[in-house]
């Protein structure tokens, strides 16, 4: 789950970290306010949307007036903010962040992720903040300073100091260095974060170390114990298609393509998404419905999928195991039924009760295309879209 | 042989009073040797009970002491699952495989850092288990799609493990051992550990690795495989048309910092003696076609 800067921010400030001083406005009046409790000379007016690359796309704007705060918050929100993360027609801009402007002597880069490969939290740290990092990591790989943090000691100041040093954060502020790093790392592992950046760090004027920006990402898996962090969550920053399913226990991404699928278990539901493409498709969606493809699961999945725009056709592939065939097909029969399919529909099932399932969809009279093994599926599933289309 | 297990395993269920250790329970007890194998299962609050004739064990540490028992398999919810995985790394048991799916990786990065010179093998979590055709299932695969013979399988998805172990079943090759080693980003066993047990296995003739995207571990078993494997090895990688930044459904399944995508996963693979196929129809026609 991500959240918006400005609750990063907050979340920063708990744990130590410094930030600008700010408020988040909801209308232009509100911006107009914050600036005025903030107190001048220059204020910056962010959008809050959750993909990154907003300064790039318009939606940061230095002011050096009140004046001027009212102008960029009028352009800013109500937006739509198009940035290389977000879709071609962007993400619509519903609040502001304004705060305080900083004295900004250097731009530093510090993140946190999992390694896998050590099974540890990574601290990564640039002097070249400011920029993308991944691009920093494929041109001068040797300006990424890395940690992997010992989770029974945690961030020494031997090893705060060393990356302090070598991002050319000089020994005076050494101190605000150490409170970012570990406040960072300490809201990474108690809030449960799965990744966390701030870019800019930057080194002020006066020494101090601050976070010009807060990006953070939290595992969905542990949102039970953080119920402050669920309640974050801004729903207006997610695909409703998603939202929809997820209420239905079901596992799906909106993908660019026109052909649903429908399929148990998540390697095997890319496997399908890769079949479709091999056969010269394009793929609507990943769905796994999960362990129990039930009528009612299909069924919402079906809703969910047909809703699309343009959609040409869909394939279900399931691999019953425990789930059996028939219990799937009769599932698949009576969904079809309900939503009045009107596209093409391919079916594959494997598994437990396999003819008795294919028996089940020939006799229901509806016209189900019945595939023998995926290469199959992939075939019918992409001739029955470009037919219908 | 085969690997990780057999039919001289003695296995116990954490989490056997609830519906899914019950079920998968029941089948893995059903399937070959498996009455002869599973032997107990914990649950702190119903010690003394039974479940279907196998007694249930206040600890790990009581149940192995009762039953001789060196392996256990976990269905204990998510909140609670990293510490199963604890108790029966501190029990000392030989390998601990973890069903649960939705831990959270805090709780795998201390439960892994815990497991540190210790001896006991993680397999998982949120995976489907392993198997040893005609000996011994343990997990919630479909035990009737497997056969006895000599490929191991190894990979990070259930279904679509299935979906290699059904291919090969088809064209008439059975399987030495089968393993799923889970979709989590913070694991016990990868590919790489299992590779090894497999190159080892006098009966595993050639292995088929069936990885996805994000991560590298594929990479790594691959770059292994160049230098020390003794049986041929085929591939694939699930997830070539699957976009940057966006989890598909395995918590580890995700392309992120242009990394772990599937083209340079097969690319690797390819570079290391791997034959691979970009068709999941064709994994057993392609192991096939190298024995």
């Amino acid at each position: 789950m991500n959240i918006h800067e400005y609750q990063a921010k907050e979340l920063l400030r708990r744990y130590g970290v410094t930030t600008p001083r700010g408020q988040v406005a909801f209308t232009v009046d509100e911006a107009v306010a914050a600036a005025h409790m903030l107190g001048g000379p220059v204020w910056v007016v962010k959008a809050q949307i959750h993909a990154g690359g907003r300064g790039k796309g318009g939606g940061v704007k230095l002011a050096r007036s009140i004046d001027e705060v009212r102008t960029h918050a009028q352009a800013i929100l109500g937006m739509q903010l198009v940035t290389h993360q977000t879709s071609a027609e962007g993400q619509k801009v519903r609040r502001l962040w304004v705060e305080e402007g900083a004295d900004i002597r250097k731009e530093l880069y510090l993140g946190m992720v999992v390694d896998r490969g050590t099974q540890r939290v990574c601290l990564m740290a640039s002097s070249e903040g400011g920029m993308d990092i991944e691009e920093v990591a494929a041109h001068t790989p040797e300006l990424i300073h890395k940690v992997f943090i010992d989770p029974r000691t945690g961030l020494s100041d031997v090893d705060c100091d060393r990356v302090a040093t070598a991002i050319g954060v000089p020994a005076a502020s050494f101190e605000g260095a150490r409170a970012a790093f570990r406040g960072l790392y300490n809201l990474f592992v108690e809030c449960d974060a799965s990744l966390a950046e701030i870019n800019p760090l930057i080194l002020a004027g006066d020494g101090r170390v601050i976070a010009l920006d807060g990006k953070l990402n939290f595992d969905d898996n542990a949102l039970f114990r953080h119920a402050d962090i669920a309640a974050l969550r801004d729903l207006d920053e997610e695909d409703p298609a998603e939202i929809e399913a997820m209420k239905h226990g079901l596992n799906y991404i909106s993908l660019d393509g026109d052909i649903g699928c429908l399929v148990n278990g998540a390697g095997l539901a890319m496997a399908t998404m890769d079949v479709i493409k091999l056969y010269g498709g394009s793929p609507a969606n990943f769905l796994d419905v999960g362990g129990g493809a039930t009528t009612e699961k299909v069924t919402e999945a079906f809703k969910i999928m047909l809703a699309r725009p343009g959609l040409a056709a869909i394939l279900v592939n399931i691999f019953g195991g425990i789930m059996k065939c028939d219990t799937i097909a009769e599932g698949v029969v009576a969904a079809a039924r309900e939503v009045r399919l009107s596209v093409p529909l391919v079916v594959r099932m494997k598994g437990t009760n396999e003819d008795l399932g294919k028996k089940i969809l020939a006799d229901s009279g509806l016209p189900i295309i019945a595939a023998n093994n995926m290469a199959e599926a992939g075939e019918r599933v992409v001739a029955a879209a470009r037919a219908g289309s | 042989m085969s690997i990780l297990i057999n039919r001289n395993s003695r296995v116990i269920t954490q989490g056997i009073t609830g519906k899914t250790g019950q079920y998968h329970t029941r089948t893995s007890r059903d399937y070959a040797e498996g009455r002869t194998c599973f032997v107990g299962g914990v649950n702190p609050n119903r010690a003394g009970q039974d479940f279907e004739g196998l007694p249930i064990f206040g600890t790990v540490r009581e149940a192995k002491e009762r039953t001789g028992a060196n392996v256990s398999v976990i269905y204990v919810p998510p909140p609670f699952a990293a510490a199963a995985i604890d108790e029966a790394v501190d029990a000392d048991l030989d390998l601990v495989i973890c069903i649960t799916e939705g831990i959270p990786v805090r709780d795998m990065i201390n439960t892994r850092d815990r497991m540190r010179g210790k001896r006991t093998l993680l397999l998982g979590p949120n995976c489907p288990g392993v198997i040893t055709p005609g000996e011994l299932k343990i997990g919630i695969m479909p035990g009737h799609i497997h056969k006895q013979g000599p490929i191991g399988v190894v990979s990070r998805s259930g279904t679509l493990t299935y979906e290699a172990v059904g291919q090969l079943t088809e064209l008439g090759l059975g399987q030495s051992t089968a393993v799923g080693i889970g979709g989590d980003p913070v694991n016990g066993l990868k590919h790489i550990d299992v590779m090894r047990m497999f190159n080892d296995d006098p009966a595993t003739e050639a292995v088929i690795m069936i990885g996805e995207i994000g991560g590298s571990d594929e990479e790594e078993a691959a770059r292994w495989v160049k230098e020390n494997m003794k049986k041929p090895v085929v591939g694939f990688i699930a997830g070539v048309t699957a976009p940057p930044g966006k989890r598909m459904g395995h918590a580890g399944a995700i392309i992120s910092g242009g990394k772990g995508t599937a083209q340079e996963k097969l690319a690797i693979m390819e570079s290391c003696g791997i034959k691979v196929t970009r068709n999941p129809a064709e994994m057993g026609k392609l192991l096939k076609s190298v024995l």
